[in-house]
């Protein structure tokens, strides 16, 4: 055998080609996640996810950032059970090993302005727990895969919004996650942009499981395989684009097919209160 | 790991073109080739001795691309901070830290010029009033919502947790014990007498923050410290009996206690609410 530890990133590891031990990346059953206090953000949700770019949609305040966060382990379940990659997530533990394996963009992505785009990317990168001969290479990797490598070498400041964001993913990325957790990554992006981003995520879920957040309901229809629509912490719908599409008729609201879709299924939930 | 090389025939075949090479054997020594620098050069020198078609066409194939080579510009040499640096502190402490080296030695300074009363009287010592409060700030900077722009990420990230917190909290105590130490010994206090109470809140914040948030941890810190200490010993004119040589078995044990709390509740730093 001549996998040995100078080879290189392209090279397949035992690790790749090991049968996974779990159905899906993501499994959760009764889920019910606290945010704040008392307020109870994700209650009673039942979702299994595989491989794939999954939309998760819903209206402002339905709990998608509270459920990417328990996705991502900063948010520990108050109820129900959490099986992330086949390990069961619970109160207890630090998760290292899984958390190796997760890629997570906060809606909030805050950043250290004096970092370039690189250094922050490698600070990530050590943080993520990436061999350290592996890293220069990641790096550029993910950095080239966002298509900000012509300003790796400029300060994080000096960047605009949707650089920020790009960088955002970059480090999201770096460290090769199994499973992807992206809070509204489209906000900040300009429509040339978004149209590569998602070229991007469609790459990425060949074989990841990436979860995006969003309210745009055009990104979902454009790059996602799989619709999660979910209102007041519960699941309201799970399906293709083309069945949320299927969903509504032309008595529903909305633009497009997938709009009057959207509108349809959470009039059939609570959907309506705080809505203006 | 030994690595078995490829051998002097296999080597000097495929430098022929893989003539009288299985496909199989073929697909092994390129595989190999790809990770091996020692098999890379012994088929330099294959080729180069062996095979002149091959090196001339890698010559022609160099001096097309030689004059490609030199034009390119140089990658931006930017002065890059050190990359171990970050992995100690983030660049939202320093301030912190520097505010709390010049906030001792302003007070050394003070209190020098004052003409306060020397070594081994009953005068109220600054270091000692300042030494337990000073770690707590930068501990609090380290780790606080407010102050720490990237604190979601950090929380998510496998690194995350106990070593993470000891890291840098090491590094706030770097920057803030030399300054201490130069006042203690200008003043003539004994080292234990203010490096206790410096420890023994440094962890009592770490210990209480993995409860209720490390910034609301240091501010009653602070407070109780600045109610219970500081305002009597003012108020007084004399050193307050906590600070005193006999207080010393007292901030032993709360250091110990501390210590174990921050220990037992490792998982607390992993996750969001350490960061309120």
């Amino acid at each position: 055998m001549t996998i040995g530890k100078d080879h290189h990133m392209s090279t397949v590891s035992a690790a790749d080609i090991a049968p996974t031990a779990y159905a899906w990346e993501i499994r959760a059953d009764g889920l019910r996640v606290r945010a704040g206090r008392t307020r109870m953000a994700v209650d009673g949700l039942d979702l299994s996810l595989g491989t794939g770019v999954h939309g998760l949609l819903g209206p402002n305040g339905a709990g998608k950032t509270t459920l990417i966060r328990a996705l991502a382990t900063v948010l520990r379940p108050a109820g129900g059970t959490l099986e992330l990659l086949g390990e069961s997530v619970d109160g207890r533990g630090e998760h290292r090993a899984l958390r190796r394996r997760i890629g997570y963009l906060p809606q909030e992505f805050g950043y250290y302005k004096r970092f370039t785009v690189r250094e922050f990317v490698e600070y990530m990168a050590w943080l993520k727990e990436v061999p350290k001969a592996d890293i220069p290479a990641a790096v550029q990797r993910a950095v080239e895969r966002v298509g900000l490598a012509d300003r790796a070498d400029e300060r994080m400041k000096a960047l605009s919004g949707g650089m920020v964001r790009r960088a955002g993913i970059a480090q999201a990325i770096v460290n090769d996650p199994a499973l992807l957790l992206l809070d509204e990554p489209t906000a900040g992006l300009d429509p040339a942009q978004r149209v590569r981003f998602r070229q991007l995520l469609q790459e990425l879920g060949t074989d990841t499981c990436v979860v995006v957040s969003t309210h745009l309901v055009e990104d979902v229809a454009a790059a996602c395989t799989d619709v999660v629509l979910f209102a007041e912490g519960r699941l309201v719908f799970q399906g293709t684009p083309d069945e949320l599409a299927a969903a509504g008729g032309p008595e529903h609201v909305g633009d497009s097919p997938l709009e009057r879709g959207y509108a349809a299924l959470l009039q059939g939930s609570a959907g309506e209160r705080g809505a203006w | 790991m030994s690595v078995e090389h490829a051998s002097a025939r296999t080597i000097e075949a495929y430098a022929r073109g893989a003539t009288g090479l299985s496909d199989d054997e073929v697909w092994a020594v390129e595989a190999h080739l790809e990770v091996c620098p020692v098999c890379r050069d012994r088929l330099t020198a294959a080729v180069g001795a062996g095979v002149p078609a091959v090196a001339s066409l890698v010559d022609a194939v160099w001096s097309g691309l030689e004059p490609q080579v030199a034009a390119a510009p140089a990658p931006p040499r930017r002065r890059r901070r050190p990359a171990w640096l970050s992995r100690w502190a983030t660049p939202a402490m320093v301030p912190w830290l520097a505010m709390a080296a010049a906030v001792t030695l302003a007070a050394l300074l003070l209190d020098l010029l004052g003409g306060s009363p020397g070594p081994g009287s009953s005068g109220i010592s600054p270091v000692l009033l300042l030494a337990p409060v000073l770690p707590v700030l930068g501990v609090a900077a380290s780790w606080a919502r407010g102050l720490d722009p990237a604190y979601e990420l950090t929380a998510s990230v496998p690194r995350a947790g106990l070593q993470l917190v000891l890291r840098r909290t090491v590094a706030v105590l770097a920057a803030v014990l030399p300054a201490l130490l130069v006042g203690g010994w200008a003043t003539g206090v004994m080292v234990a007498q203010w490096l206790l109470p410096c420890l023994a809140f440094t962890t009592a914040t770490l210990a209480l923050g993995g409860v209720v948030g490390v910034t609301r941890a240091a501010v009653s810190l602070v407070a109780v410290w600045a109610a219970v200490i500081v305002a009597p010993t003012l108020a007084d004119g004399r050193t307050a009996a906590a600070l005193r040589t006999d207080g010393l078995p007292v901030w032993g044990l709360i250091l110990a206690l501390g210590l174990g709390v921050v220990i037992a509740r490792r998982g607390a730093y992993s996750v969001l609410g350490a960061h309120r």
